[in-house]
């Protein structure tokens, strides 16, 4: 099946998941903690966005109450929480230095060819835009990986993390009409604490440790000191 | 099913009511109180399906059956002795200084979230609800694992939080596979259900359960430790206070396993491939080995017991995968009897740092000189953990070697090797800190050994005689997960 | 009467594109609460260099002195290619992407070889440069290019862009990407910010102005107009590739002023949007110029997989 024989909402939904995917690569990128901040933000609201948008083409009202929660928690939330700890721990001004950020990126781009590669056998007789939507989601859970691992900051790590969220939102969103209500709601009830508990680790991490590089964090390793 | 509401709420008011009042003189004894009754619920909650079979609640919400009913009475009876033990054991740490009213609050208050969510893993029918409860239980202890507040404890719940923060999403990735596979044929809310997964196995599609699968290996694969995703486990036990390494032990790592159980037995009704079965074995005996190797090189005696459990969930995780009645039967025994083992270790372990100050194996030293119920409580688990017999643990991994023998015996010499090497690695390090002078200036501290030697004489009984009640309860939970009875 | 219209529209484009730089000058001048020069400045400009007598350094070869008529020349038979207000001509059909992209890099080379001819320090730096850049700029743009020709099943702009327009409205993840690619090309290859700052003269970090220093009179106009026509067609290059609509299928008299007027819209709304990014971002240090176009080429590489994956029919 191509893409021009898809409706429009079926072709703006997979957009958006292309767009999510970039607001990946672009984090990916980002050495700034507010810019990062942001972008996720960005990423969160893209991803309200593909919510509504299937809620009213599949006629499924259940998405638009995942797309409010989405809104409050992703994009108002845990932004508003990691720029206040930011500008708290003065940390704004810091551009984290990231290593051979073309490897990563290119790395970044080869995950998105693995998730495909994973997803493509078992959706031979699925819908393109469920194959689509499925791997794009995997590659934002990849990348938000890549974005843990190239990072040092503790905040980069959590908005890693959240990001993984994301991404798993938008798989549920998209190729099964969101969980069930049960589920979806312990989900969010889950960030919702995790993001608590992250921010009272910024400040523990601090206190310790004297900064938020979570490199700095070595005491413990299998190696005899 | 009322038991299991029951069992559910009590946890959830003992979180508020420790939250409140967490720092009075006699917590510990409360805390005691509410694992006691949860026992009691559990014991009642056995005994309707012990008679009447499977119970599933009328909104379809609970299950109960034999496979996670004995875990249920597993985790109330680990959670009971351990909050026994931990009640001295915290108020010996606010004497000395190392917490606070606060913490002790968050400590007895968490306690029972976690509980909670250990109840809820395991009684819930809803694939998607258990992934709610595994993370919750991670959400939970992770606070307690930096209670101490030392840059350590720290890194260590950091490290706790991400890599199973990290790692369980991998399993709700699975978990939303899983339903897409579901919504296939039945689009309905309950298509998450368990039970109807189960009942309709057979028309979920392979291919996708498959990846779904490997998926929810990975995640819960984190929780359970196995190699290579098992970095967290040692630093998150050593770090905690000692009755949290009882119950992370004890208590977290089998309900993971228990969640890639159940989803083990919808992919094995949904393909004729063994596929579920062989990574699980390939990723059980790959910890197995590893952890067998590591023993050699602790430093720290909680990091030493917690590669040990390690290495026990890989025995399990090969055993299930291995999938015969007889090997299911042998992990499901070793589920229990390492349980009980390894959180009456924990518990001897606790008091043996106490003892010394320190958790460096290298400086406990002359533990039977100093005190010598530690002393010997602590040589007699590391004997029963250590698989010899007549303790429980030979006879299950006796089982599981068996099992090898007759489905796989070229993997036998492996398995033997491991334990040779686990059991060296066990003694070498234990041995002078059991034995030995007692150092200058050691003094016995205020110990309550009674789950100890509650558990290791359960222990020491089931390696003598599985009672018959206990024999039928394992043999129904194995036609559940393989199909068919042991024998 | 169809080779009258191409060259009515060539002759257009080499008209309007003083105008587009004059109202990116002017957008930027309001977003920097500038007083703002008349929008018909660039045109004066023009005017009173080509009255003025080019100045010429005695060391200079012929080169330097022709390689402002190529300039212009491969600039304006580049945008004979591109379809400005109509597709259906013969000039386009002769021509397609990759001849274009030749067309560019010819013209680019004998402005390189011009800026190294007279031997300064300012325009070996500003050649080398240029030549730097644009080895990275030019695979990630036919990455993104190649990316829609896909679609169209053809290399023929012309083609590309009918195709586009009888389809109606396609949302594809893969012109979103490319579309970004191209965007990040242009940037770079117009000499932009945050790549090159236009507006510099006598600084260690401009590449483009550094190579047309000794450059004067006449020749300096021939120069500052190519620059001016290499805008404005990476602009219509990309409204008119990713946003066709408004472009005249047929050749009625109506039609094509409905297409003028649509494409001086979408310039004019690219040219804000430029002046806005120009205002916000500060330019980038020289040496992650290179990451930049490495993030365009990635782009144009996520744009042709996901094309390949997504789109392509199984």
């Amino acid at each position: 099946m191509d893409i021009e024989n898809l409706d429009h909402y079926a072709q703006l939904i997979l957009s958006l998941a292309a767009l999510v995917t970039l607001t990946s690569f672009i984090m990916l990128a980002q050495g700034r903690l507010l810019r990062l901040v942001f972008i996720f933000a960005l990423q969160g609201f893209l991803l309200v966005l593909a919510t509504a948008i299937a809620a009213y083409s599949f006629n499924n009202p259940h998405l638009y109450i995942s797309a409010a929660i989405t809104m409050a928690l992703k994009v108002l939330f845990i932004p508003w929480m990691l720029r206040r700890h930011i500008l708290k721990l003065e940390m704004h001004r810091d551009v984290e230095a990231l290593s051979n950020k073309t490897a990563i990126m290119m790395g970044g781009a080869s995950l998105v060819v693995f998730s495909y590669y994973v997803l493509h056998p078992i959706m031979q007789d699925a819908s393109m835009i469920l194959l689509n939507a499925l791997s794009l989601s995997l590659a934002v859970i990849l990348l938000g990986m890549l974005l843990m691992i190239s990072h040092h900051q503790a905040i980069a790590h959590v908005v890693g993390f959240m990001s993984i969220e994301n991404g798993l939102f938008f798989a549920a969103t998209v190729s099964t009409n969101g969980m069930p209500m049960v589920v979806e709601l312990g989900v969010a009830f889950d960030v919702l604490v995790a993001a608590v508990l992250f921010g009272i680790f910024f400040l523990h991490i601090n206190s310790s440790i004297d900064s938020l590089d979570v490199d700095k964090m070595n005491r413990l390793n299998e190696v005899d000191q | 099913m009322i038991p299991a509401y029951l069992l559910l709420i009590l946890p959830l008011l003992g979180i508020v009511y420790f939250a409140l009042f967490g720092h009075q003189e006699d917590v510990g004894r409360q805390n005691t109180h509410f694992n006691g009754i949860t026992l009691l619920l559990s014991l009642w909650l056995a005994f309707n399906v012990y008679t009447s079979g499977t119970i599933l609640s009328t909104d379809s919400y609970f299950i109960v059956d034999s496979f996670n009913v004995y875990l249920i009475v597993l985790t109330a009876f680990v959670g009971l002795t351990t909050s026994i033990f931990s009640a001295p054991y915290m108020a010996h740490e606010k004497e000395i200084g190392k917490l606070t009213d606060k913490r002790l609050r968050l400590y007895y208050s968490m306690y029972q979230g976690f509980m909670f969510a250990m109840y809820l893993v395991l009684t819930t029918n809803n694939m998607g609800v258990m992934w709610v409860a595994m993370e919750a239980a991670t959400l939970a202890t992770v606070l307690l694992v930096s209670l101490y507040r030392t840059p350590e404890s720290i890194e260590a719940a950091w490290k706790y939080f991400i890599l199973c923060g990290v790692g369980i999403a991998q399993a709700l990735f699975g978990t939303i596979l899983l339903y897409y596979a579901a919504t296939q044929f039945n689009q309905s809310e309950n298509a998450l259900m368990w039970s109807v997964l189960y009942d309709n196995a057979a028309l979920l599609n392979p291919e996708i359960l498959e990846i779904a699968f490997v998926f929810m290996l990975i995640g819960y694969g984190t929780k359970i430790g196995l190699v290579p995703l098992h970095n967290w486990l040692p630093d998150a036990h050593s770090e905690g206070p000692t009755p949290m390494s009882a119950v992370l032990s004890g208590l977290l790592l089998n309900d993971a396993l228990y969640a890639v159980v159940r989803n083990k037995m919808l992919v094995d009704g949904a393909t004729d491939s063994d596929i579920a079965g062989y990574l699980m074995m390939g990723f059980g005996l790959t910890s197995f080995l590893v952890a067998a190797f590591f023993l050699h090189r602790q430093k720290d005696i909680k990091r030493l017991f917690s590669y040990s459990s390690i290495e026990h969930m890989g025995l399990m995780t090969f055993a299930f995968g291995m999938g015969t009645p007889f090997a299911t039967f042998a992990a499901l025994l070793h589920m229990t009897v390492h349980s009980l083992t390894k959180s009456a270790i924990f518990v001897t372990v606790g008091h043996a740092a106490q003892i010394a100050g320190t958790q460096s194996i290298a400086k406990i030293r002359g533990l039977i000189k100093t005190q010598p119920k530690v002393g010997w409580g602590l040589l007699i688990g590391t004997l029963a953990i250590a698989g010899f017999p007549p303790f429980g643990v030979f006879t299950s991994e006796f089982l599981v070697l068996l099992a090898t023998m007759h489905s796989y015996p070229w993997l036998t010499p492996l398995l033997l090797l491991g334990i040779g090497i686990a059991c060296a690695g066990l003694f070498r390090n234990i041995q002078p800190m059991v034995y030995g002078e007692r150092p200058e200036g050691q003094q016995a501290v205020q110990a309550n050994l009674w789950p100890v030697m509650i558990h290791l004489a359960i222990v020491l009984w089931l390696g003598l005689a599985i009672p018959d009640f206990l024999s039928n309860w394992f043999t129904q939970a194995t036609i559940l997960i393989s199909g068919s009875a042991p024998l | 009467m169809n080779l009258l219209i191409a060259i009515m529209q060539t002759l257009l484009f080499i008209s309007l594109a003083p105008l587009l730089a004059g109202w990116l000058k002017w957008c930027k001048c309001y977003l920097q609460n500038r007083k703002a020069p008349s929008l018909l400045q660039p045109y004066r400009d023009l005017l009173k260099l080509t009255h003025k007598q080019p100045v010429v350094s005695k060391d200079a070869s012929w080169l330097f002195i022709i390689a402002p008529y190529i300039i212009f020349s491969a600039t304006v038979i580049a945008i004979t290619v591109i379809p400005l207000i109509t597709v259906d001509l013969p000039t386009a059909a002769s021509a397609d992407m990759i001849v274009l992209v030749g067309f560019l890099a010819f013209a680019r080379f004998f402005l390189v070889l011009a800026g190294l001819d007279v031997g300064t320090a300012f325009g070996g730096m500003g050649s080398s440069r240029e030549m730097t850049i644009s080895s990275m700029a030019e695979p990630a743009m036919l990455m993104a290019v190649f990316t829609i020709t896909m679609t169209a099943s053809t290399t023929n702009l012309s083609f590309a862009i009918e195709h586009i327009l009888q389809e109606g409205l396609v949302l594809r993840p893969s012109y979103i990407f490319a579309l970004f690619a191209l965007i990040l090309v242009a940037i770079a290859e117009t000499g932009r910010i945050p790549v090159d700052n236009p507006a510099t003269h006598l600084e260690l970090t401009m590449i483009h102005e550094a190579m047309i220093l000794e450059y004067s009179g006449r020749h300096l106009a021939l120069i500052e107009w190519a620059s001016q026509l290499k805008l404005m067609l990476y602009g219509v290059l990309i409204a008119n590739i990713f946003f066709p609509w408004g472009m005249a299928e047929t050749l009625s008299l109506s039609a094509l002023g409905y297409a003028l007027l649509a494409i001086m819209g979408k310039l004019g709304v690219l040219a804000i949007l430029l002046a806005l990014s120009e205002t916000l971002f500060a330019k980038m240090r020289l040496f992650r110029v290179q990451e930049f176009l490495s993030f365009a080429y990635l782009l144009g590489l996520l744009g042709m997989l996901s094309h390949i994956i997504l789109e392509a029919s199984r």
